[in-house]
């Protein structure tokens, strides 16, 4: 800083040292110095963030008839409160969308490591629409396992579940192993749907991703899909499947 | 090309006029060791938009005149001071004077002391220098510490040094991204882990099945896993995103500081970090700590400190050869140093040492003390460790929390004289003799996974202020619950560490709490006013970490 620009300022200073001055003086004698309580906050501690992750995003392949598949979720929110979405689903070779399933929900954070959320659920695919209330818990369970457990109940009275889980198993720093498994079951059939009561459908899968970046992580694995019990029954009759293997390639990416 | 040598007698002297010096005394192309100093007693400061290149890659942050870190402002004790600080970002910024003994509304605070400094407006701080030593001074507003505002403060004592020296230098360690902090945070509450790439693998648990055999790594395993917890978590931010500099130089740049054989050299130490705890060591030159929080303390020499964020620490060495010192401060986590060199001439520089082993969390960081795996407690928490075990944002209480005082920390060789904390002793006795009348007992309390911080499981904007009356003598007693460190920073009153030297405690501004550690000092309630009183990890602050300590 040169002289020269000092100068000027000598002018300011000096208006500016008598108020300072009283300022003082006033902290010392007067009651208590501060600016009012309703001031805005030295911290923004109450901070709304986003982000949304697409845990799967995936070619299916079994030497036949390949399958695209998503699923992810969204949240929008402060540490307490956010406003989840959650959207999976499975793209037939035929054109078809089967399972899909989209969540709009409300979630309060309860405890140190699980929220609690409600909302609706909408399956929303190639078959008949059905709508259902949700509540669920959601969180990190002991020894790193993410769960999601979700009860539905419909209009006409149908009661369903899903539970879900998943592990990282780090073998090194990028690369990561992770089991992943989803469970449906159902109160009563609904024929429509091709679901019959009792537990559906399993989807499980073993992934292998590489993260490049955090957000960032292209994956190889193999998944099993499987329908049960009176499900299964009515996928023969449909001429479905009830049960495949697949190889799949995809990525996973947050935002 | 040579500058002004700064001699003792002219820092004892002074020169009370606004002036460019250098307290580095030499320029080279190679080492740029000039750091700009403003001394005197009427400063003008302008914030403003800085554009940079650490990385390689050429960014924009907030610096001060035109310099990041911004410039060494040299006071007198005694004096009066007036900064004019012009804010030129297009934000409201501010400037905080940290452990500088302030009338309050001079304190620099946005919403406590005065109502911060509107874009295109300057504010006029003015107060008297009624203390010596090592300080700094940074913005109090949003992210922009991190960003650049921040730079030293030294105050010339008016009875002369305690002890003596020929050369002086500045050596403020920073952590630099080219990332937007916001984004950083916003990572952080997503994957609470995203910056840290040394955790626990597949193969590390086969090393460890190797040497500590099987049964027993399970077990460890096992019981981290129980507790949702990661013992690999040292620093939030680690060098993925950060590089680390030496007075605003990445290593590459290797900052120099000159000296002549056999010269008494004093370093002041400062930790601008946002977020990053060094351990800091001269290879082959014990270093005589003379002051910690700009106080002096009787000296001790040893052969390493760690510097928490926001502390300073002032110390003499004395080169005894020809040659060339790596300044080495090691990122707490090992994920990279700041590095600089003491040299006997211009480009100059010794080897850059490897950094030491990662430290790992312990059972004693978790609050449980002494409490090998197989053998967790059946002791019950007290009614009130309950009732912060019910809050979402404490992820753990310390069951046994410890003093550990005399121990530097984890992660240290044990072949290196480590400072603690219980080294610390004043050189006179503490200037207010009554005990405390009271006790105020609080819990640094986090949420790990939610990215929550806290004080007994509350953020700022769900607690009470914390009251005071004027001229009291209280005693703050800590208990760090959570895994983390915490350099704990009180505004406006001094912190009196409890070190066990009676009444020979260090005066401190900001006081580092280990994980698992419970920890007093004494604070004399002399100034009134709104006071900030948080953690000095930007983003545990900026989270919630926060309380206002109002003395009335």
């Amino acid at each position: 800083m040169s002289a020269s620009r000092t100068s000027p300022l000598a002018a300011v200073l000096a208006a500016f040292a008598t108020a300072a001055a009283a300022q003082i003086s006033d902290a010392r004698d007067g009651p208590m110095p501060g600016v009012p309580s309703d001031a805005a906050p030295p911290v923004m501690d109450r901070g709304i963030f986003a982000h949304a992750i697409l845990n799967e995003l995936e070619g299916r392949f079994n030497g036949g008839n390949p399958e695209f598949r998503w699923e992810g979720q969204g949240w929008v929110g402060t540490d307490y409160d956010k406003l989840w979405i959650k959207s999976e689903g499975t793209l037939q070779s035929n054109g078809a969308l089967d399972d899909g399933q989209q969540q709009f929900l409300y979630a309060r954070a309860m405890t140190t490591y699980f929220d609690v959320q409600g909302g609706l659920r909408s399956d929303i695919d190639s078959r008949p629409t059905r709508n259902w209330a949700a509540f669920g818990i959601q969180g990190v369970a002991p020894y790193f396992f993410d769960i999601e457990v979700t009860g539905y109940a419909s209009g006409e009275g149908h009661l369903a579940a899903k539970l879900e889980g998943s592990y990282d198993l780090l073998i090194t720093q990028r690369l990561i192993l992770q089991p992943q498994i989803e469970i449906n079951l159902y109160s009563k059939a609904d024929p429509a749907r091709l679901i019959g009561a009792g537990f559906s459908d399993i989807d499980t899968g073993l992934r292998l991703r590489y993260e490049f970046d955090r957000k960032f992580a292209p994956y190889i694995g193999v998944v099993y899909e499987g329908k049960l019990g009176q499900t299964a029954s009515l996928a023969r009759q449909a001429g479905e499947s009830t049960g495949d293997v697949r190889f799949v390639l995809g990525v996973r990416v947050w935002f | 090309m040579t500058g002004p040598v700064f001699t003792r007698r002219r820092l004892l002297g002074g020169a009370a006029a606004i002036s460019a010096l250098t307290l580095a005394p030499w320029r080279s192309r190679s080492a740029p060791s000039r750091a700009p100093v403003l001394s005197g007693a009427e400063f003008q400061l302008e914030i403003g938009a800085e554009p940079l290149n650490i990385t390689g890659r050429p960014v924009t942050g907030t610096g001060i005149n035109g310099q990041i870190p911004a410039p060494i402002l040299r006071w007198r004790e005694g004096d009066t001071v007036a900064l004019a600080v012009t804010n030129r970002l297009s934000e409201p910024s501010s400037i905080h004077w940290h452990g500088v003994r302030t009338p309050s509304p001079m304190d620099g605070v946005p919403g406590l002391s005065f109502h911060g400094i509107a874009p295109g407006e300057t504010f006029v701080y003015r107060f008297p220098v009624r203390q010596s030593g090592t300080y700094w001074y940074h913005s109090h507003s949003a992210f922009q510490e991190q960003t650049g505002v921040y730079g030293p403060i030294v105050i010339v004592p008016r009875g002369g040094y305690a002890e003596a020296f020929d050369r002086d230098y500045v050596v403020m360690l920073s952590d630099w991204t080219d990332d937007n902090p916001g984004r950083i945070v916003s990572n952080l509450k997503f994957q609470s882990d995203y910056y840290n790439y040394a955790q626990r693998t597949l193969g590390g648990f086969v090393a460890d099945a190797q040497r500590r055999g099987l049964a027993e790594t399970v077990a460890d395993r096992l019981e981290w896993g129980k507790m949702r917890m990661s013992p690999t978590d040292i620093l939030d931010v680690s060098g993925a995103p950060y590089t680390y500099l030496i007075n605003g130089q990445p290593p590459g740049r290797n900052w120099t500081a000159l000296f002549r054989l056999g010269e008494r050299v004093r370093l002041r130490f400062i930790n601008g970090s946002s977020m990053s705890i060094f351990d800091v060591r001269i290879e082959g030159l014990p270093m005589i700590v003379v002051q910690a929080d700009g106080n002096d303390v009787v000296p001790v020499t040893v052969d390493e400190f760690r510097i928490s964020v926001a502390e300073t620490y002032d110390v003499i060495v004395q080169p005894m050869a020809e040659r060339a010192y790596t300044i080495f401060a090691q990122a707490e986590d090992r994920t990279g140093y700041a590095r600089g060199s003491l040299a006997s001439q211009a480009g100059m520089a010794a080897a850059i040492p490897p950094m030491d082993p990662r430290p790992m969390r312990t059972m004693a960081d978790m609050g449980m003390a002494g409490m090998e795996h197989g053998e967790m407690p059946r002791m019950e928490l007290s009614p009130e460790g309950k009732r912060l075990e019910a809050k979402v944002g404490v992820d753990n209480v310390a069951m046994m929390p410890t003093e550990r005082l005399d121990r530097a920390g984890e992660g240290f060789p044990s072949s290196r004289r480590v400072l603690s904390y219980a080294d610390l002793r004043a050189i006179r006795p503490g200037s207010d003799p009554r005990p405390a009348s009271r006790d105020i007992t609080l819990h640094l309390t986090g949420n790990m996974q939610r990215f929550m911080w806290g004080f007994d499981g509350k953020k700022f904007s769900e607690a009470e202020p914390i009251l005071l009356q004027r001229g009291e003598r209280v005693r703050f007693v800590l208990i760090n619950d959570s895994m983390m460190e915490h350099p704990i920073h009180l505004h406006g009153l001094w912190s009196e560490l409890e070190s066990g030297h009676g009444e020979y405690r260090p005066y401190k501004h900001t006081i580092n709490v280990k994980p698992g550690e419970q920890l007093s000092y004494l604070v004399t309630a002399d100034e009134p006013g709104r006071w900030a009183y948080h953690c000095h990890l930007l983003y545990h602050m900026e989270m919630g970490m926060f309380r206002e300590v109002r003395v009335a």
